[in-house]
């Protein structure tokens, strides 16, 4: 059991092959692990260019709960370059130890070096709980991890709790969210999990609160570092639907192109981005990275307009956990209206200006918060859990 | 020549898998089975570098007999041979039992075939959904591991180097790596092409190679199936549909509408949760 696939997978035959690397050295698991000595909640600490995500503060609040459930301590782990600010931060959201890993390696997010930091700070300090973001960077770095400890991963989680044996209930939507499933890992310690953003709530940040900081090295060797970021391009056009407060989402309705224009103007109005549906997408009036849905985005916004969009399942799974979700269909047997908070049905082309319209008034009337820049209101969340644009 | 291996699973069309409202339990039958959406994406995109550099394209599926169905489309679409791996002992298996069969097969398949360039995995299934098994897989091969790839940009056969474009939520990330590389591939990355005819032919006829656990005499049987498998479901359970009163505002005039909806939003706590009225209320 404790017996390492990776070893495993090398005893074979011994590779022979010129193309392939050597083997990672050093990322087999321990011998006989003692399982009862792990202790605490560790939660890894997403950030780019030394601002945190926002679902890092989120899981330590969750993780904090936990941890005073356990009656065991609450861990972050921070790697980057020039982090260190984000080590005091956890701090303030929570966590009682940070373990802390500064070095120009770990500017740029590339697996390898981050995995082995990752693992050397699990299997030092052995927590029995580990929890990440279910983001790109989260689900890449998770699935490497728990392969080479080894241990059981559950992805995507939106509900987690532990029982009086310590063991994590991680709960996630399974079949298109027609189910919810529980998942267990009894065998290994860590028990591993991926939580969705914007699921659970970060604690009111205490500046006040108090905890230990343990700086690890990096050590970090030069092989684990071929892969290169050649340059990071940051989303243009606001496409950051996955963050996005506000959603203005378009469907087959649309009837083509020209009326996302439309739908621009009103997520413009309301400092939101543009979604669509996957037939329009299909159809080729709107790039995929705009797609809601099973197969595009998982969205979690405040407020989600749903126009001529008919709520087919594999759209609705992605939207449906948006706060306030607005319909406009001409088809009052559209699906979409069960799940709406807001539904008008009629013509979007004469609906939706009019609604971008109103918006644009009520700015004018200074209804909306003014902030000097002409857009009544900040996009927060939009980017980065840094500082709000315009908060007073 | 270059070697790539395309993973793919079968799953079932999410689309026509309903909850018996008796048993609360998935009703699964008749659910027609389709090659995992991502996947197909994984597998043109070897097509196409097959088209341009000339590869060996290696589609390999875990799963249950009538999985070779699932490769025969990808031999209709273009690869050259198709490898199911089926026993009852890998039934139950979790990503982590999942990345290691998958992960030996691609072993195997380099003992016929010669040594692999690029994995292909997909972002995720549509039934699994966790996205674990290309990340397993790298790390058990020991694999450059290039996840989320919107496209590939540039591979340098020579300098054994590949440039690809990895998609992030805030952005993109143009990534340089040394092959031998896992790709896991996303929708964006191309249009999938359809099925030639001499493909169709082809794949009427073929046979995909099936493997069980006798095909591999290092297997270490702990490690597959229900037994490798760390992670336990507990329960499930069909969530209380959301319960949302709808309001439905007339539509008639557009002006009246869209004046009703806005004035209902800055009534509700979403404007405050949104910060429109913080301002006004300071
Ligand atoms: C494996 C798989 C994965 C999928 N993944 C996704 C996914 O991720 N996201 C996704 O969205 N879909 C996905 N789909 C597709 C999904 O099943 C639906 O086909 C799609 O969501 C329908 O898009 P739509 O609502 O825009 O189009 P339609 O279903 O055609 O609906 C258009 C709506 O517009 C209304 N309308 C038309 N004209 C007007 C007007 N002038 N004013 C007001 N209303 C009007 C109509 O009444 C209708 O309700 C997937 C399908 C499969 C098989
Ligand atoms: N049983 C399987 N056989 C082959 N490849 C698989 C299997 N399961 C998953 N994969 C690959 O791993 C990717 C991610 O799957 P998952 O981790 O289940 O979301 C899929 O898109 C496939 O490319």
């Amino acid at each position: 059991m404790s017996d390492g696939t990776q070893t495993e997978l090398q005893r074979g035959e011994p590779r022979r092959d010129p193309k392939r690397r050597k083997p990672m050295v050093g990322l087999q698991p321990e011998g006989d692990v003692d399982w009862s000595s792990y202790r605490g909640v560790l939660v890894v600490v997403e950030q780019r260019a030394g601002v945190a995500k926002p679902v890092s503060w989120q899981l330590l609040g969750e993780g904090r709960r936990l941890a005073d459930k356990l009656d065991a301590p609450l861990l972050a782990l921070v790697m980057g370059h020039q982090v260190a600010h984000l080590a005091e931060e956890a701090i303030c959201y929570g966590a009682d130890r940070v373990y802390l890993c500064d070095s120009p390696e770990l500017r740029d997010y590339r697996t390898r070096p981050y995995s082995r930091v990752c693992l050397h700070v699990i299997r030092t300090f052995k927590p029995e709980i580990v929890l990440m973001g279910a983001t790109y960077t989260g689900r890449d770095l998770a699935g490497a991890i728990a392969t080479h400890l080894p241990t059981g991963l559950t992805a995507d989680s939106t509900m987690l709790d532990v029982d009086e044996d310590r063991l994590l209930l991680a709960s996630r939507p399974a079949f298109s969210e027609k189910m919810l499933a529980t998942i267990l890992c009894k065998q290994f310690k860590p028990q591993m999990a991926t939580a969705r953003a914007g699921v659970f709530e970060a604690l009111p940040r205490d500046p006040s609160r108090t905890g230990e900081i343990i700086t690890v090295p990096p050590q970090i060797p030069p092989e684990d570092i071929a892969t290169e970021v050649l340059e990071f391009i940051a989303a243009t056009d606001r496409v950051n639907l996955a963050e996005a407060e506000v959603i203005v989402a378009g469907g087959r309705g649309l009837g083509g192109p020209a009326a996302f224009a439309m739908l621009k103007e009103l997520a413009d109005a309301l400092g939101g981005v543009v979604g669509a549906s996957r037939a329009a997408v299909d159809l080729g009036w709107i790039d995929h990275r705009h797609q809601v849905g099973q197969t595009g985005t998982t969205v979690r916004p405040k407020l989600y307009f749903a126009i001529g969009i008919s709520g087919a399942v594999q759209h609705v799974v992605g939207m449906q956990n948006a706060e306030c979700i607005i319909a406009i269909n001409k088809d009052p047997a559209a699906p979409i209206f069960q799940i709406a908070h807001y539904g008008i049905v009629g013509d979007l082309f004469q609906i939706v200006p009019a609604i971008t319209e109103a918006v644009r008034a009520r700015k004018a009337a200074g209804g909306l918060r003014a902030d000097g820049e002409g857009v009544g209101f900040s996009l927060t969340g939009a980017g980065s859990g840094g500082p709000v644009r315009g908060a007073e | 020549m270059l070697h790539l291996v395309v993973c793919i699973k079968q799953v079932p069309d999410s689309r026509e898998i309903r909850i018996d409202p008796k048993t609360n339990t998935l009703i699964r039958q008749g659910v027609p089975a389709i090659v995992n959406y991502y996947d197909l994406h994984g597998l043109e995109e070897a097509l196409r570098i097959k088209d341009r550099h000339g590869a060996r394209v290696t589609v390999v599926t875990m799963g249950p007999p009538s999985a070779d169905k699932a490769l025969k489309q990808c031999i209709a679409m273009g690869a050259d041979e198709g490898v199911l791996v089926s026993d009852r002992a890998f039934a139950g298996a979790d990503t982590l039992a999942t990345s290691y069969v998958v992960a030996m097969t691609i072993r195997k398949a380099e003992e016929e075939w010669g040594p692999v360039d690029i994995v292909f995995c997909g972002k995720q299934t549509l039934d699994g959904d966790t996205g674990q098994v290309g990340p397993g897989v790298a790390c058990r091969l020991d694999l450059e591991q290039l996840t989320y790839v919107e496209k590939v940009e540039h591979l340098d056969l020579e300098r054994r180097e590949i440039i690809v474009h990895r998609h992030l939520e805030d952005g993109v990330e143009r990534v340089r790596a040394k092959l031998p590389v896992l790709i896991t591939a996303l929708a964006e990355l191309n249009e999938p092409r359809r099925a030639s005819l001499p493909g169709v032919l082809r794949a009427a006829r073929y046979k995909p190679m099936v493997w069980t656990t006798n095909d591999f005499p290092d297997l270490d049987r702990s490690k597959i199936g229900l037994r490798g498998s760390p992670t336990i479901v507990a329960k499930t359970w069909v969530p209380e549909p959301r319960k949302v009163n709808t309001e439905y505002i007339p539509a008639d005039p557009p002006e009246a509408a869209a004046e009703a909806l806005v004035e209902r939003l800055f009534a509700s706590d979403i404007a405050e949760k949104l910060g429109w009225v913080q301002g006004v209320r300071a």
